[in-house]
């Protein structure tokens, strides 16, 4: 299958300081990557910078064509994203925020087709939304936002997900749930890159992981081979380990 | 039918109601507004009209600017007066009258308050909260106050602007239905691009960023509405002199009744500021002042401490406003 992404030799400054060196990255349909390394790697830059908000040295791909040339529209086709600090400005309704996916395709919250309601619908069952549906954003938990948020990413309905610690301030079994999210969206054919500062959960999850630290990659592949103890104190700076529990991962830090 | 819909036919029946009012009601008695005599019709169609379909129209400018100026901004406390633009827009008709040419002052309203427009959202983009947001409308508002003054300073015959100064303060009374076609023409192309921005403001909820990410094309967005915002508060300030708040006090009404949906509260706000303004102007008319209180003075004392409520409430909120 053709990339979704493609990153070859990528370079980055935010301000004064590199905030990328040199960063390729392919990839493909059907999998799902993490990005992992410690706060300020370069992970919210990386994911910013392929959807263009970023100014780059080296080549960026969304498909066939730099995404910095394509429109916005266009752009919102081939890829969601889901920031850090997802806003809801206004407080809107939980199932009207979802319908901001669907902006792409033409449709505005309160004039949605058939198939937009269909994403809608979806999405807002994926994330465990349905009691929910007309909240208001300011009147439900931090959780449920960031559950709503990602509703929003996956009504979208863009063969790339690039999600910025989508599983950052839920407990343990919504975490669990977001990787399962994650991993039905591959089975329906589409790719995953997201952050996250759970070294577990990544494990669990991702196909692949791409350590990072100062902006580079400093260790890539699949998470039992990059997640060595060494590439694991490179990034972090301290003695850590990745074990295999059963089915399911810990990372341990020495003190 | 939705909240939005409903709200609308309600607002717009009210205006309907009000300005009825406004054609039977005022300091001198009528039977009927429907009489034959020539007095009643002169009163009631030649005055009491163009006055209050120039109060509506500007109302309905100021309300549907203001929530179109507070989904870009993403700020409940933009609206026309606070942020300059009426102030810029009352500078450009200043110097066309002072200077001679006054069959341009609606044009150099427009494009006063366009400069006035860009200017706030140029600098106001990336404001951090409301307050600095306010603080930069303040700083235009005061700079366009100044330049008024010296406008009338520098004039060739300042005995005859007396009135002009009198017109900064904002009023309806004794317009014509010419003031009625030109607030109107403007208050549609305003309205026209205005509304074609709305899917843009929706997806502004997201922040800028994420906007941009689910497709919004936010340089047309932001485009439209500063020209939209434009040709509406040009065109109510040609027509009515500075009137402020009901940008403010429109949309925040509006809001408790349809929800926030920044495109969903546009033409319930333009309703809801037109109706607001014909009663406003009525209650000024039906005052027994010995000088008729001018509807800008009025809207201030109104609006004034609904303005400061919002932002305390805001602020208390843990907002920075």
């Amino acid at each position: 299958m053709s990339g979704l992404l493609l990153l070859h030799n990528v370079s980055a400054d935010l301000g004064t300081s590199r905030a990328l060196e040199d960063v390729s990255l392919d990839v493909a349909t059907g999998e799902v990557i993490a990005l992992l390394g410690p706060n300020g790697a370069g992970k919210t830059t990386l994911l910013r910078a392929a959807l263009g908000f970023v100014a780059v040295t080296g080549e960026i791909k969304l498909g066939d064509a730099s995404p910095q040339t394509l429109s916005a529209r266009d752009r919102a086709r081939r890829a969601a994203y889901l920031p850090q600090r997802p806003q809801s400005i206004w407080p809107i309704s939980v199932e009207a925020l979802v319908a901001l996916g669907r902006f792409a395709h033409g449709a505005a919250p309160d004039r949605l087709g058939a198939q937009d309601q269909h994403a809608v619908n979806e999405a807002v069952e994926a994330c465990g939304l349905s009691a929910l549906r007309q909240r208001r954003m300011d009147e439900i938990s931090g959780g449920e936002k960031a559950r709503a948020h990602l509703a929003r990413a996956l009504a979208q309905h863009a063969p790339l997900l690039l999600l910025d610690e989508p599983t950052a301030g839920l407990d343990p079994a919504q975490a669990l749930g977001v990787a399962d999210i994650l991993r039905a969206q591959v089975e329906k054919g589409g790719s995953v890159v997201f952050s996250t500062h759970d070294i577990a959960l990544a494990a669990g999850v991702a196909d692949r992981v791409l350590l990072m630290k100062s902006g580079r990659i400093i260790a890539q592949g699949a998470p039992v081979d990059a997640l060595t103890p060494g590439a694991l104190h490179e990034a972090y700076g301290r003695p850590a380990r990745l074990e295999r529990i059963g089915g399911s991962f810990a990372a341990i830090f020495e003190r | 039918m939705s909240a939005s819909f409903r709200t609308s036919l309600a607002l717009a029946a009210l205006s309907i109601a009000a300005l009825a009012a406004a054609l039977w009601l005022g300091p001198t008695q009528i039977g009927s507004p429907f009489a034959s005599d020539d007095i009643t019709r002169t009163i009631v169609w030649d005055i009491r009209l163009p006055r209050a379909l120039t109060a509506w129209l500007a109302g309905a400018a100021l309300g549907l600017t203001g929530a179109a100026l507070q989904g870009l901004l993403r700020n409940p406390l933009a609206d026309s007066g606070v942020l300059g633009l009426s102030g810029f827009a009352a500078l450009g008709a200043v110097v066309a009258f002072a200077f001679g040419f006054a069959m341009f002052a609606p044009a150099m309203s427009v494009a006063f308050a366009l400069i006035a427009a860009l200017l706030i959202t140029t600098l106001g983009w990336a404001s951090r909260g409301p307050a600095s947001l306010v603080l930069i409308g303040v700083g235009l508002s005061s700079f366009a106050g100044g330049l008024i003054a010296l406008a009338l300073n520098l004039a060739p015959n300042p005995g005859a602007l007396a009135d002009l100064v009198n017109w900064t303060l904002g009023s309806v009374e004794g317009r014509s239905l010419e003031h009625v076609a030109l607030a109107a023409t403007l208050l549609v192309i305003g309205a026209a691009s205005i509304f074609a921005a709305a899917r843009g403001l929706q997806a502004l909820t997201l922040g800028e960023e994420a906007a941009v990410a689910v497709g919004a094309n936010l340089a047309n967005t932001r485009t439209l509405v500063v020209l939209g915002a434009a040709a509406c508060t040009g065109g109510a300030t040609a027509v009515a002199g500075i009137i402020g708040f009901v940008g403010i006090a429109a949309p925040h009404l509006v809001r408790a009744l349809v929800g926030h949906d920044p495109a969903r509260i546009l033409l319930p706000s333009a309703l809801a500021g037109g109706a607001l303004l014909v009663c406003a102007d009525l209650a000024v008319r039906l005052l027994p002042t010995d000088t008729e209180l001018k509807l800008g003075v009025a809207a201030a004392l109104i609006g004034g401490p609904v303005f400061a409520l919002i932002a305390a409430r805001l602020a208390s909120r843990g907002g920075d406003a």
